[in-house]
């Protein structure tokens, strides 16, 4: 084998706390070969990122390396350098930083200075490593703006980047990690924050970029799925240190190490038998109490629980343009959304970011109100329309749905105990006196499987899955019919994932509850839901059981958004050709059938057993079932 | 970006006029008016008052008008640069305020100057170096300068420029300069006796100044982009400047509204330990002999300066961080 590109030994680092030393890095041992892609696996806190960060010489203020090597061997040069030996601000660390190895990181929109522009932003480091004139910098820049994807590459060099949609912006961070072509790309979570079908094309581009560029490549990530389709070589970390490393056919035919084997257990997977489930790397137990014994009588009725009719909301963005341009655009968020969820079921709302999921979810808990359309809500004594319910009305109705938001972190405020958290509901809604409330809190917690010992802490000693089984009991405290849980697994890890996932899947069995489970991973909601409705820009496009949506889907953008999903399997690997070919979410590229402008009509194309597809008027059904 | 600066100017207007009815009111709100405080003085002070010349001086300056006319009288001549007539000067009010305004105009900005001099490279340092002995230092002196009382450390000062360097006490000039026209002497000796009260003024100011520099920084330093920019190689000091000083400096921009009407009327009390010839000291006298057109033509003063400086921090704000300048607000 040839001299590795980098060569990480033993590598230990520290952190200083107020507590003391912490090392977060046990002494931790890689190769990475010239041109190849290795991924680093782990869950968040395993010490991923501050490999990543010792590597590039950008360690907070508060870490330190306190022994081993990273031996960088530059292919261009021909030099070897150890960057662990070299002080974080000197000039030949400067120069490979941002030249020779570069970094992308998780948050496109965080990552990049708002006030400048994207041009200023890529061209820094080609300006500071290469000694090139101002408009061969520019000319080079915009060159590599056209390589990873820009439409119109001139255009963009003067844009800001809160003007890009966020899959642009991470085009635009990459083209950035890329412009002095390194020898080594480091991309932390490339596409954690993107959508699955952008999330495809992110992947596809770095491929693309890679072998183009002959660079290598260290992908850290959590996502089984990612690996399978980037990597050769795996590196699986946990606790800061190296449990396993191998290459991807060796590693995911035969994990070795119990911990990867749980997480290969821990993520869902398209196909799994509706009695499977998934088996999170640390179970948690819960409990019944007697409030929440017997399933209410609620789960023996049938018929809907909740009549959803024709919604509309328009959205006004008003634009305030340099040089007096006052321009305001209209934008149609939720546009005749029509659904209805059976008492017992659950429903998931699957689509992009921005496709006006969240919008539905808040005009049913009445934070919006639609411009038309109707919700109505089947408590037992005949339908409740929410729009027609005065403020003591609504106050008894709210009682029967609660939400359970995307990000546990802001969901719970910082300056409540966890017992004051799961309490105000309780409080708000008068149920019982202190005493009582005490007993349902604790209750409460033995539900969701903490202990309420914790009930005195604070949200921020907790950890993201026990704070989202915290928003849980708090969702669960007023024993609602009708769960609203918005991208409730998506801010977490894999393997928190799975125990958020089947906690969620036990109590609406064994509470009788329903769920709107809106998401964008469809593994999740193929795991979870039990029919399944697909959202683009505001409409809703498909709607099927779950069995009949993933094995037989009938919109090329159901299609495209499951052709997207990397499949935790060497076997499955994605086809990018298809996912361009299918149209992904650009109305414009699909077959003209399900082509809908302002002025077409469209209709929902029944194809039997409540699988429904929404296609223009005069479509023929052969047409849509080819 | 025209359009948005002459809609600003324009609902400046009746923002303007709202104001000035405010002020004229409170001003006419205490029983009487200059006159009738006058005989008062005379009468206590056992002189006869000669009550025709009285009539003619209430029907000179309007005073028996109803108040609404005394109003518009006013306004129309704000609007023509007629500022009024001071009754306690016995001149015109622009002559009153000419010399002064210059002086106070001058000191103001030389300790606006200062202030920024000095809090800059120090709020800069401190953030960069948290928790450092000089970040510990710089912040207890800075504390002290922002606990210590103004008017105490007029008093120090004055007694520690006389004694070293020879310095008169008080004013703004030596005594031989005063009301003479400007020669370079005069200047020098401005210039003299300028920086004690700039110090004075602008100790506790710097001292604000620095902690929230401080804390601006501090936010951004931690920001995802600044290490993106440390990914890309770039050193230390440039980094610094490009990215997380120029977002921080958006606070300091908001705050050039605030800092304006502070040239007018800031520091009356050092103002009137040091005896300096500024506006300030004159704004609370003339409010206390209910000298109406004066401390109108003062509260307008203010008035406008606010609204302008205001105007200025959002035009500033707008050119410094696209995102003001692009975005578009969601109107519902």
């Amino acid at each position: 084998m040839s001299e590795p590109l980098l060569s990480v030994r033993d590598l230990r680092v520290v952190f200083q706390m107020a507590t003391g030393e912490i090392e977060a890095l046990h002494g931790v041992d890689f190769d990475i070969q010239p041109g190849s892609t290795v991924a680093l696996v782990g869950e968040s806190g395993s010490g991923k990122s501050v490999t990543a960060q010792a590597v590039m010489g950008i360690l907070p203020a508060n870490a330190r390396i306190t022994s081993g090597q990273l031996i960088f061997n530059d292919p261009l040069s021909g030099a070897s350098t150890d960057i662990a030996s070299l002080p974080a601000d000197s000039s030949q660390l400067q120069d490979i930083r941002g030249g020779r190895i570069s970094i992308i990181f998780q948050e496109p929109m965080v990552s990049l200075s708002p006030l400048h522009t994207v041009g200023d932003q890529v061209s820094e480091a080609l300006f500071l490593h290469h000694d090139v004139t101002r408009a061969q910098g520019m000319e080079q820049t915009e060159a590599m703006l056209e390589m990873v994807g820009f439409p119109n590459p001139a255009r963009a060099l003067r844009t800001y980047p809160f003007e890009l949609s966020g899959g642009l912006r991470q085009r635009a961070m990459i083209a950035m990690a890329l412009v002095c072509r390194p020898s080594l790309l480091i991309a932390d979570e490339p596409t954690t924050a993107l959508d699955v079908t952008v999330q495809a094309q992110i992947l596809n581009l770095i491929r693309d970029l890679q072998s183009e560029l002959k660079m290598a490549l260290l992908l850290i990530t959590h996502d089984l799925g990612v690996v399978a389709n980037m990597a050769q070589t795996v590196v699986v970390m946990y606790h800061g240190r190296i449990v396993e490393s191998g290459t991807a056919v060796d590693l995911f035919k035969d994990p070795g190490h119990p911990y990867l084997s749980a997480l290969f257990k821990a993520v869902p997977r398209f196909g799994m038998a509706a009695s499977e489930r998934l088996v999170p790397v640390r179970t948690i137990e819960h409990e019944l109490g007697e409030h929440f014994q017997s399933p209410a009588s609620q789960a023996l009725q049938t018929g809907p629980l909740l009549d959803v009719r024709h919604l509309c909301k328009t959205f006004t963005i008003r634009g305030t343009g340099l040089f007096g341009r006052n321009e305001s655009t209209r934008v149609k968020a939720v546009d005749d959304v029509s659904f209805s969820i059976q008492r017992g079921e659950c429903l998931g709302l699957v689509g992009e970011s921005g496709c006006g999921k969240t919008t539905v979810s808040k005009i049913l808990m009445r934070a919006l109100s639609p411009d038309s359309g109707s919700v109505e809500f089947h408590d037992g004594q005949g339908p409740v329309n929410l729009f027609g319910l005065d403020d003591d009305a609504m106050m008894a109705m709210r009682r029967k749905m609660q939400l359970i938001f995307q990000d546990p972190f802001s969901s719970l405020s910082p300056r409540m105990t966890v017992f004051d958290i799961v309490r105000e509901p309780l409080v708000i809604h008068q149920r019982g006196d202190t005493a009582s409330q005490r007993e349902l809190v604790q209750e409460l917690m033995r539900l969701v499987g903490l202990d309420p010992r914790f009930l005195s802490r604070y949200p921020h000693s907790f950890s993201g899955g026990q704070r989202q089984r915290i928003s849980i009991a708090r969702a669960l405290a007023l024993q609602p019919q009708l769960l609203i849980c918005d991208e409730p697994v998506s801010a977490l890890d894999v393997s928190i994932q799975a125990q958020v996932l089947n906690l969620l899947k036990d109590l609406k069995a064994e509470l009788g509850l329903t769920y709107l489970f809106i998401s964008h991973n469809l593994a999740v909601i193929d795991y979870i839901a039990d029919r399944v409705a697909v959202m683009h820009r505001g409409r809703l496009v498909e709607m099927a059981s779950r069995d009949q949506l993933f094995s037989n889907p009938a919109h090329p953008y159901t299609r495209s958004l499951l052709q997207a999903v990397p499949h935790p399997d060497l076997a499955k690997p994605l086809d990018f050709e298809a996912i361009t070919a299918s149209g992904g979410s650009d109305p414009t590229q699909w077959p003209t059938a399900f082509q809908l402008d302002a002025d077409s009509d469209s209709q929902w194309l029944d194809l039997g057993q409540g699988h429904r597809v929404r296609a223009r008027t005069n479509a023929n059904p052969g047409e849509i079932m080819q | 970006m025209l359009r948005y600066t002459l809609r600003r100017l324009l609902t400046m207007i009746p923002t303007l006029i709202a104001i000035s009815i405010i002020v004229f009111v409170i001003i006419q709100l205490p029983p009487g008016d200059y006159l009738e405080s006058h005989i008062a003085t005379m009468q206590a002070q056992g002189e006869s008052v000669d009550q025709k010349k009285i009539a003619f001086l209430r029907e000179q300056y309007g005073l028996d008008q109803p108040m609404w006319k005394q109003y518009l009288t006013w306004a129309t001549g704000f609007v023509q640069g007629d500022l009024g007539y001071s009754f306690e000067y016995d001149l015109p009010v622009t002559e009153v305020v000419g010399d002064r305004m210059f002086l106070t105009i001058l000191i103001s900005v030389v300790t606006i100057i200062f202030t920024w001099l000095i809090a800059f490279p120090i709020g800069i340092y401190s953030a960069t170096h948290q928790y450092s002995w000089g970040d510990y230092g710089l912040t207890f002196i800075g504390f002290i300068g922002l606990a210590t009382p103004n008017f105490l450390l007029a008093l120090v000062m004055l007694y520690l420029a006389n004694v070293h360097f020879g310095t008169s006490i008080g004013g703004l000039m030596d005594p031989e300069y005063i009301d003479q026209p400007w020669s370079t002497a005069k200047l020098l000796s401005v210039l003299e006796h300028l920086w004690i009260p700039v110090v004075v003024i602008g100790t506790s100011g710097t001292a604000a100044m620095i902690r929230r520099l401080r804390a601006n920084l501090l936010d951004e330093l931690e920001k995802q982009y600044v290490t993106t920019g440390r990914a890309k190689g770039l050193p230390p000091g440039k980094l610094l400047r490009k990215y997380p000083l120029r977002m921080a400096l958006n606070f300091f921009v908001a705050d050039i509204g605030n800092l304006l009407p502070g040239i007018i009327s800031g520091a009356e009390v050092v103002a009137v330990v040091l005896s300096l010839p500024t506006t300030g000291p004159l704004l609370i006298a003339s409010l206390q002999s209910q000298d109406m057109y004066l401390a109108g033509s003062f509260l307008m003063f203010l008035a406008i300066l606010t609204v302008i400086g205001m105007l200025i921090s959002d035009l500033l704000l707008a050119m410094l961080d696209p995102r003001i300048r692009l975005q578009g607000a969601p109107a519902k």
